[in-house]
């Protein structure tokens, strides 16, 4: 049976077809495949296509459909997954050299969901290293280039992820977002990521960059898509301490729930000086729009958002520090091949394995972690953090949604800014003070720029309000039509 | 010798191993003597992307340890992360504990030479075990994770201690706790019981304290008292020559009976503490605390009290008091019997302890005598039925066969000979075979009479009663 035309293919439609019996699950798997050896080499999404692996995981589903059996709600949907959700058995490297070769011995609860609900892993996913970064020009392996323009960042950390999905090279992915991996590829790429509520996707299994702010979260070509994907791999994982032992929404239900009489909330340190005109335009245009599908705006206020990045880079670098202590080639990963006393094999191993960011960022981490400056740095910011979490809280008693621009700028050029970090660091700004306080934000396409590139609309919500955020993003995308633009299959 | 100027200020820290099922952080086996590396799982090897998850009994003995010593127990605690990197420690940090620890002061008390001390504690904290290396000599070195992510406590002493003799019987009497809490084996040679010493001088009339040195590597409680004495005699001779004493960690060589400096790149480590962000705080409420307090058992100290105010001669309360099992017993047996207690102490010390390998099995429901069949054997010989000699003979079989001593002494014919005319006729054969003893007693060597006593029980073959004996000898020696 024929698969249908991938290009641009929700997801749902694709698990509904496949229940339905309209193609078969190795169809799918063999059409995507395909893609992938035709134009992947343009883009660099993939650090690791399974086929073997999906091909035998369709025929098993395909088996147990044809026996009647209700296989899941994902039955023989082709996902990817960033490579820093370890995978039993396939090589993980968090796009990192000091992880080539790492084969995990156990599944990250995230991908054993997507894998419980009868999805198909076609493969590991291309991101910054230790997911450190926010065009992935940092993978230790190959850019990713952006469907949209080939010069062109695709965004990151989660840049394959989002690539992928944008040139339908999968169904759906899974990403990570610590400052706006999830998100600010989203917009770059025209998609739909959303970072849910910290502690609502198990970070079991998730090779940690900053252990307080990682959050797992999906990507989909749609709303639906995305929120059919979060309802699987949410809920509370006994295996993380961190996870929260609430139920899990409706999340899909919600996208079509409208929203007569929510009140959107519009911060007015996310619209200052030094914004693209052009994103600026697409999300005014797009709140006018939520305001004719029968939301009110409301002027709020979040004054602490000028400290957000300061803070972030404060307590993510720390974490940082830390949780890559672990790579020291005793275990697992590269090992440097001779050294002569075990300080050298340290100082050798990392030297070589880790690249200019992570590193970058373990010393300023083990610099914000001394001894007698613990107050003047990790301190202060996890203070800081708490009135970033507060600006939020009394926002909320005000509106039910916040909206912004994903990022003040569309998708920057491959190179343009790998060179000053800093620069790198500030375009973090409006993607940054969600994960410190914890709350769920969505990215959607909401218009393009003149050049073509796309521009993103943030949708942010009350802790554990994923359900508020797919009713503003669904009530937008079914006023507007950018989500079935798709970009040109590179030739 | 110059040592009487100086006053030694010692402080430990000992680390107790918990017994508990599984490890602090993860659902691999604490258990030990498997293969290298066959009690691991992704969390303690601390692969990527592997996260800790609190076990509820680790905390629950720590819990204990800290109302057993009378520390105050935090209502909410958290862990920190410190960092060092070395093979055995798989994450490159160690989750311990730091700004809230789970129990702060408390005390632990002991006795020396007869002389009650109390040693203040600064602390008492939960954290994980490293794992093992292993130097092979071929010059390769391995490392077994095995016991990476054992819980421990880590309980910190204020300097109390003034000698090398009052730390090792501080870490006797940790170890005789743990052991009556059944939290830990307690075990110095197998490491489940750990000590680092902190030892400075100072001028006996001197209030601000000395330099102080770390020792490692103390591996026993001859260790405790030989590295501490040697440091205590080393600072001594260095304050003597007007030398300063640097602050470092020495660790001890007890075949060379020395210590020796550690390299000093060890010397001031930054471990970076910060709170562990993968595990929320850790809430023990009142009720958990009043369950666990109604759960202590008798504590040593309060035993000690108890069994000196019943008239226990102090040299077999110690030994009742060394172990759990043993008081125990001993308070089953008594509860039987309750006027014999000091015969029944004496028993029990000599007869059934040099009996069990493991002071565990006394309480066992399998023991060959449990403690009322014990309180039984030493009312009969109390009663005069069983010479003392006779008891003996009867505890051996009670052991080797399980049975009671009545049952033995009633189908055996066991008894004490107390058939008089017999008596009589083998004090007066006695008497006869030996006329010059018996002319020295009555010209007044009074002392004698033992030596007549000796030749009935001899032709008795032990089974007379002495009793009876003496008196029967007393009229015909007149």
């Amino acid at each position: 049976m024929p698969a249908p035309d991938l290009r641009g293919a929700a997801l749902t439609e694709l698990a509904a077809g496949t229940a339905a019996g309209k193609w078969s699950a190795r169809d799918l798997v063999e059409t995507y495949l395909e893609r992938i050896a035709q134009l992947d080499k343009k883009l660099g999404c993939f650090l690791l296509v399974d086929g073997e692996g999906a091909r035998k995981t369709a025929d098993a589903i395909d088996k147990r459909l044809a026996a009647g059996e209700n296989v899941g709600p994902l039955a023989g949907v082709p996902v990817g997954l960033k490579d820093i959700f370890v995978t039993r058995g396939l090589e993980t490297t968090a796009g990192s050299k000091i992880l080539k070769g790492f084969i995990p011995p156990y599944e990250s609860t995230a991908s054993a969901r997507l894998a419980a609900a009868g999805a198909i892993r076609l493969g590991k996913l291309n991101m910054d290293e230790f997911a450190m970064g926010s065009s992935n020009e940092n993978s230790a392996y190959y850019p990713v280039h952006n469907p949209w323009n080939l010069d062109r960042v695709p965004g990151g950390s989660s840049g394959g992820s989002a690539a992928a999905v944008a040139a339908s090279l999968c169904a759906g992915a899974l990403g990570t977002d610590t400052g706006g991996s999830i998100r600010q590829p989203a917009s770059f790429c025209g998609i739909v990521g959303i970072k849910p509520t910290y502690g609502r996707v198990s970070r079991y299994g998730v090779i940690a960059f900053a252990s307080s702010l990682d959050h797992p979260g999906p990507f989909g070509r749609t709303v639906e898509d995305a929120a059919a994907l979060l309802e699987v791999i949410a809920g509370h994982d006994p295996m993380d301490s961190t996870s929260i032992p609430r139920p899990v929404g409706r999340y899909r239900a919600a996208c079509t729930a409208g929203i007569t009489g929510m009140r959107i909330g519009v911060p007015k340190e996310y619209f200052q000086a030094g914004m693209d005109s052009e994103v600026e335009n697409a999300v005014n245009l797009a709140l006018a729009e939520l305001g004719r599908a029968g939301a009110s705006i409301v002027p709020v206020s979040l004054p602490h958002t000028q400290y957000a990045i300061a803070t972030y880079y404060l307590i993510c670098t720390a974490e940082a520090s830390s949780n890559l202590a672990r790579y020291d080639g005793i275990r697992f990963g590269h090992r440097t091949a001779s050294a002569a006393s075990l300080e050298e094999l340290y100082a050798k191993t990392r030297g070589e394995g880790f690249g200019a960011e992570p590193k970058r960022r373990i010393m300023l981490g083990t610099y914000v972690l001394r001894a007698g400056y613990y107050e003047a740095y990790y301190g202060k910011a996890l203070r800081a953090r708490r009135l970033i979490a507060d600006d939020f809280t009394a926002a909320f008693a005000q509106c039910d949604v916040l909206v912004t621009p994903t990022s003040p700028i569309p998708a920057f050029k491959l190179g343009e800014r790998a060179q000053d970090p800093l620069q790198m660091y500030l375009a973090d700004i409006y993607t940054v003070a969600p994960p410190l306080a914890g709350v769920p934000a969505l990215s959607q396409c909401c218009g393009f720029t003149a050049a073509g590139l796309p521009i993103g609309l943030q949708s942010i919500g009350p802790p554990l309000g994923e359900e508020a955020v797919f009713r503003v993003a669904g009530a937008y995308q079914g006023r507007t039509d950018w989500h079935t633009r798709l970009p040109r299959d590179p030739s | 010798m110059s040592r009487e100027h100086y006053q030694a200020v010692i402080g430990l820290e000992v680390h107790v191993q918990l017994a508990t099922r599984t490890k602090i952080f993860s659902s691999s086996a604490a258990a030990f003597g498997g293969e290298p590396n066959q009690y691991t799982d992704p969390t303690c090897l601390g692969l990527p992307g592997a996260l800790p998850v609190l076990n509820r009994e680790a905390v629950d003995a720590a819990v204990r340890l800290g109302l057993a010593c009378g520390s105050r127990i935090r209502s909410r605690c958290r862990f920190a992360r410190k960092h060092y990197f070395y093979p055995d420690l798989p994450k490159g940090f160690q989750i311990s504990q730091y700004d809230e620890p789970l129990c702060e002061g408390g005390r632990v008390s002991f006795r020396l030479h007869g002389k009650p001390h109390q040693v203040r504690l600064t602390r008492i904290h939960m954290e994980d075990d490293a794992g093992k290396n292993v130097h092979d000599p071929s010059g390769v070195s391995f490392v077994d994770f095995n016991r990476a992510g054992v819980p421990l406590c880590e309980i910190v002493s204020e300097p109390d201690l003034r000698s090398a003799e009052e730390a090792a019987e501080y870490v006797r009497a940790i170890r005789t706790l743990v052991r009556y809490l059944g939290i830990s084996d307690g075990n110095m040679e197998e490491g489940s019981l750990r000590c680092d010493a902190n030892v400075s001088l100072r001028r006996s009339e001197a209030s601000e304290l000395g330099t102080k040195t770390e020792l490692k590597n103390i591996n026993s409680f001859k260790h405790v008292r030989d590295a501490i004495e040697h440091e205590i005699t080393r600072q001594a001779l260095l304050l003597d020559r007007g030398e300063v004493i640097t602050q470092e960690t020495r660790l001890w060589d007890p075949d060379r009976g020395v210590s020796a400096a550690m390299r000093s790149k060890e010397q001031a480590h930054d471990y970076r503490y910060f709170p562990e962000p993968d595990l929320p705080p850790v809430a023990v409420d009142e009720a958990w605390q009043e369950q666990a307090r109604n759960a202590l058992p008798e504590l040593p100290e309060a035993r000690y009290a108890r069994y000196t105010d019943m008239g226990l001669p102090a040299q077999d309360t110690a030994v009742l008091v060394a172990e759990r099992a043993i008081g125990d017993y001993f308070d089953q047996a008594r509860a039987v019997a309750p006027e014999a207690k000091k015969k029944i102490a004496n028993w029990l010390i000599n007869e059934v302890l040099a009996r069990v390998e493991d002071t565990r099995q006394l309480m066992d429901p399998a023991i060959p005598v449990p403690p009322a069949a014990l309180a039984e054997l030493v009312v009969l010989v109390e009663q005069g039925t069983l010479s003392g000699k006779m008891g003996k003979e009867v505890f051996a079989r009670m052991w080797q066969e399980r049975r009671s001593a009545a049952d033995i002494v009633a189908t055996e014919a066991v008894a004490v000979l107390s058939d008089r005319p017999a008596l009589e006729q083998a004090c007066a054969r006695a008497l006869a075979a030996s006329p010059d003893e018996v002319a020295r007693y009555r010209a007044g060597n009074l002392k004698l009479l033992g030596f007549f006593v000796g030749k009935v029980m001899k032709e008795t073959g032990g089974k007379a009663d002495p009793r009876v004996v003496n008196e029967i000898l007393g009229k015909l020696l007149g």
